[in-house]
């Protein structure tokens, strides 16, 4: 939108103060926030792999790495669906938005299960917070801490995405608002681009 | 959030955009699938660590610039979200220089009672 568009639009709706929407500025102050919590959770993990003498590197083809392949395909894939959504939303097709909105949930479930089903299988071969059976004690600590939180914040979007969907369809919110909650879904995508290579492509079994 | 503000409006030239955003979305796959290769290649850690990271960075502004749609924004509007974003890595500036400390000032673990 040009400035000359945003100024004329801040005249006309008095709930736009500074000449842009003040909620889509407060996402985005989160999400830079989020950002950095990722960031040194993931900066924390370097140091503390780059500092130990025996690392483990468990994560064999497969089933861990073809795992990953498919979770990245399915996030990215959502944020797709959620772009179509908010395209939909912006050409005022209510249904079709929140068809896509669904999708991006459905999307966000399954890498959840197969999130879950991932961590099953480390636990059953052993994997705690404090203890594994390859090497440093701390490297189930750094992967159960920095996937958890990634898996928190996809659960958290779920959620988020089906109440603003369902309300956006019933006419509460309108189309800013699916695109303000949709950035926070883009966000979780982007914080799992740099999850897979740092926690997961590092550490494959050669 | 406010029903009666009603910044949506019909802007039909989304509809002539989904095919620059499928491709941004095909290039997105496809540096991840190169993140996938270069985690097999035989060459050491720190260069490993150097294309993963670029390759993630790239991701990263596509998805930032495209989806996000940071790229279409007011000017002003990115002007602030950059400004913060200064911010937290300033005020993130005191963790590094403490965490050099631990790893490289601290002295050297003894043998009894050394973490492995």
């Amino acid at each position: 939108m040009s400035d000359a568009a945003v100024m004329h639009h801040a005249e006309m709706d008095r709930s736009v103060p500074f000449l842009f929407p003040a909620k889509k500025l407060a996402m985005w102050i989160f999400i830079v926030a989020d950002a950095a919590t990722f960031g040194g959770c993931l900066v924390a993990y370097g140091f503390l792999r780059n500092g130990s003498q025996n690392w483990p590197t468990p994560f064999h083809f497969y089933p861990t790495v073809v795992n990953a392949i498919v979770m990245t395909f399915i996030l990215v894939t959502s944020s797709l669906t959620m772009f179509l959504g908010v395209r939909a939303a912006k050409t005022g097709n209510r249904s079709a938005a929140f068809r896509w909105v669904l999708l991006t949930t459905l999307g966000g479930a399954i890498f959840a299960l197969l999130h879950l089903r991932e961590w099953m299988a480390l636990i059953d071969e052993g994997v705690r917070l404090y203890k594994n059976p390859w090497g440093n004690n701390l490297f189930g600590a750094a992967f159960f801490s920095i996937t958890g939180l990634h898996l928190l914040h996809v659960t958290c979007g779920i959620v988020a995405l089906l109440v603003v969907g369902m309300r956006y369809r019933a006419g509460r919110f309108n189309a800013d608002d699916l695109d303000i909650t949709g950035l926070y879904w883009h966000f979780v995508d982007l914080v799992w681009m740099f999850v897979v290579p740092l926690v997961y492509l590092l550490n494959v079994s050669k | 959030m406010n029903p009666t503000s009603q910044h949506a409006t019909a802007d039909p030239s989304h509809a002539d955009k989904l095919g620059k955003y499928l491709v941004v979305y095909l290039v997105i796959l496809i540096i991840a699938g190169l993140q996938f290769v270069v985690a097999y290649q035989h060459i050491d850690m720190s260069a490993m660590l150097f294309r993963m990271l670029l390759l993630a960075i790239l991701e990263a502004v596509l998805a930032v610039v495209f989806f996000m749609h940071l790229g279409g924004e007011n000017r002003t509007f990115v002007i602030w979200v950059a400004l913060i974003t200064l911010f937290v890595f300033a005020a993130m500036q005191y963790g590094w220089t403490d965490s050099n400390r631990m790893e490289r000032l601290a002295p050297p673990p003894s043998a009894a009672g050394a973490p492995q």
